[in-house]
């Protein structure tokens, strides 16, 4: 049961960390349109992330989605590392979020299989949330990289800045191991040469170079992550924090 | 045609199109009142924006967060009906910038805790609501259609704020005691919104003569009023003015002296946030430039390619 | 580039069967970035089955003071309208 657990939190805490980071664009868009368009990503990623913490809370049976998504400590969270780097300028999330949503919608594709009925379901819908968040971080990412030189400069220092942080999405350890062998869950690491391929395509379209595989940053599976996820999840638990049992 | 031939129309409650022939003066009244009405919704989503990182709840993120994007969409149905005026977006934003067009002084108020986002839904939304009820019967074509859009997605904004009041209201001494002080200093405020007495409202006449505006700003504060000291009542929390009570009478609530001295102040500039929202508003349009070029230098491209 | 960035007028399909019914614009510089921040703006409460946008430029539209040459000239030809016509007492089903 905890592995089950602990497998759903690391979806949800994906999902919501960054929605988290989503949600900060509000009014600091490039354009008002394109405000909208990233609050409605933040939207459906915590729509996501409040199904898979509601998933976790009916199997824990003890803990709210609340108290999953607010209540935990800096090493409870389970997210990949990528998702949690900071905004950075357009350029910036852009790159992050196309890289993990080219991930997210292989995920899920897979994921949409799984002998565990809710996940199955749950994967299903994110799905379809996934595939327009990639339409979307593409098609930007195609214009900043064939838009103007200092666009392509710009989001090639992007590129090549988060890249090592690309690796993490494809480990397997062995929580995933076993919801593997017990046909809930994906092999991560079978993800990897179709996500080479859509990353390359893409890439190419947007006429820029694909960094090397180099040095690779892990440590989410243990709850080890980078600094920022410390100062997104004061800033997030605050309330939760300061009123403990205070409804809202 | 004729202005008295366009008072005819206006007077037969025709509306007006942006193809049709329509008086400088209407033309010019529109964009300055559409326009501050645009910049406001845009302006209005940073005191909000404030408390998106830290709502407590995954249901209040969401709400939150989609009563936002609403004032986004809003500005933008407001920006599309102004420039059917023959003025362009990018125009409006930098006489914005420029500080020759305001917006709603209420956004020059900080957001200092979470209660406020409740106050600011309740009444602040509360408020908009009532004038924007009014103007769905403007006499501008592209100004009410947008209006009756909004009004139509602005009904939820209200609810929810006031949802958070008496959930707070409700709650622990400390949640009751920040609604108490977010009502405490957004009720003025929010009164005040409605603009200056009638008596001291220079360019209503015309407005009110062409049907830009359907009622005045005395006549909305009033049905403001009535309609929510009941709710503050029903959710245990005290209205801010001591001279407020029912007057059988005239079937209306008397209230107490609006600052007046402090409204001007705001809305010349010196307001607490007046500095920090244009600001916040210059940096992310100009942070946001190399993207915006950038998308039209790729359109410009692919426009070439398909020659 | 300080041109302005192009309108484009949007049109929702409620749902299939029904017309596309004109509802804003939105600013874009492509035909891609037009549709999705169509989707965004005018479909966020399930309003849509389909959307079609068009660069507001493209659009040839009649001008106000045509409007009389324009459309006057239907106001006498009734005989389009079924109410015109006599029938025999009786007749059903017509």
């Amino acid at each position: 049961m905890d592995n089950l657990i602990n497998y759903t939190l690391r979806i949800a805490d994906n999902a919501l960390i960054l929605g988290q980071r989503m949600s900060q664009w509000c009014s600091n868009g490039p354009t008002l349109e394109e405000d909208i368009a990233m609050v409605n990503i933040s939207l459906d990623l915590f729509g996501q992330a409040n199904g898979f913490y509601e998933y976790a809370s009916s199997i824990d049976g003890n803990k709210s989605a609340d108290d999953f998504a607010f209540l935990r400590s800096e090493r409870e969270y389970f997210n990949n590392l990528i998702v949690e780097q900071g905004n950075g300028h357009f350029g910036d999330t852009i790159v992050r979020n196309f890289l993990f949503d080219t991930y997210s919608v292989l995920f899920y594709t897979k994921l949409q299989n799984s002998s565990d009925d809710t996940l199955a379901a749950l994967s299903s819908k994110s799905l379809k949330e996934a595939k327009y968040h990639l339409r979307h971080s593409s098609n930007w990412l195609i214009r900043l990289g064939d838009g103007t030189d200092e666009s392509n400069k710009k989001v090639q220092k992007s590129l090549n800045d988060i890249w090592m942080f690309t690796g993490n999405l494809f480990e397997m350890d062995e929580l995933d191991t076993d919801m593997l062998n017990k046909g809930i869950g994906i092999d991560n690491s079978l993800l990897k040469s179709e996500w080479d391929k859509k990353v390359n395509d893409t890439l190419s379209s947007a006429k820029l170079n694909r960094p090397e595989d180099g040095y690779m940053q892990t440590g989410s599976k243990e709850g080890i992550h980078t600094e920022h996820l410390g100062h997104l999840l004061s800033e997030m638990q605050f309330l939760q924090r300061a009123h403990p049992n205070a409804k809202w | 045609m004729t202005e008295e031939k366009f008072q005819k129309r206006i007077d037969a409650e025709q509306k007006i199109e942006p193809k049709d022939w329509m008086p400088d003066a209407y033309r010019k009244h529109l964009i300055r009142q559409i326009s501050q009405h645009a910049h406001s919704e845009v302006i209005g989503m940073q005191p909000e924006g404030n408390w998106v990182t830290r709502a407590p709840s995954l249901r209040a993120k969401m709400i939150l967060l989609a009563k936002i994007q609403d004032e986004a969409g809003h500005g933008l149905y407001l920006y599309s009906a102004c420039e059917t005026l023959g003025i362009s977006r990018d125009e409006l934003v930098q006489q914005l910038h420029d500080g020759k067009a305001k917006y709603s002084s209420i956004f020059n108020y900080p957001t200092l805790n979470w209660a406020d986002m409740g106050a600011v839904g309740w009444l602040v939304d509360g408020a908009a609501i009532v004038n924007q009820v009014s103007l769905q019967r403007t006499s501008y074509g592209p100004y009410s259609r947008g209006m009756v859009r909004i009004c139509k997605e602005e009904s939820f904004h209200q609810r929810q704020g006031y949802e958070i009041m008496a959930t707070m209201a409700a709650g622990t001494p400390e949640q009751k005691q920040m609604a108490q002080d977010a009502l405490n200093r957004i009720w003025w405020p929010s009164i005040m919104m409605f603009g200056p007495h009638d008596a001291d409202s220079p360019r209503s006449g015309n407005a009110l003569k062409w049907k830009i505006k359907r009622q005045t700003n005395d006549e909305l504060r009033q049905s403001f009023i009535d309609k929510t000291v009941a709710q503050a009542e029903l959710i245990g929390l005290t209205i801010p003015d001591p001279d407020l009570k029912w007057n059988e009478e005239t079937g209306h609530y008397d209230f107490g002296a609006m600052d007046w001295d402090e409204f001007w102040r705001v809305v010349k500039g010196d307001g607490p946030c007046n500095k920090q929202r244009l600001d916040h508003h210059k940096k992310a349009h100009k942070e946001g430039e190399w993207v915006r070029n950038a998308a039209k230098a790729y359109a410009k491209k692919q426009e070439l390619l398909t020659v | 580039m300080s041109e302005n960035t192009d309108v484009w007028e949007v049109f929702i399909q409620s749902k299939n069967g029904l017309p596309h019914k004109h509802a804003g614009n939105v600013h874009a510089t492509d035909k891609e970035m037009a549709l999705q921040n169509a989707r965004d703006l005018y479909t966020r409460r399930k309003e849509g089955s389909s959307i079609w946008v068009v660069k507001a430029t493209d659009i040839i539209a009649s001008q106000s003071e045509e409007s009389e040459e324009f459309f006057d000239p239907s106001d006498d030809k009734m005989y389009r309208h079924p109410t015109f016509y006599t029938m025999p007492e009786g007749s059903k089903n017509i």
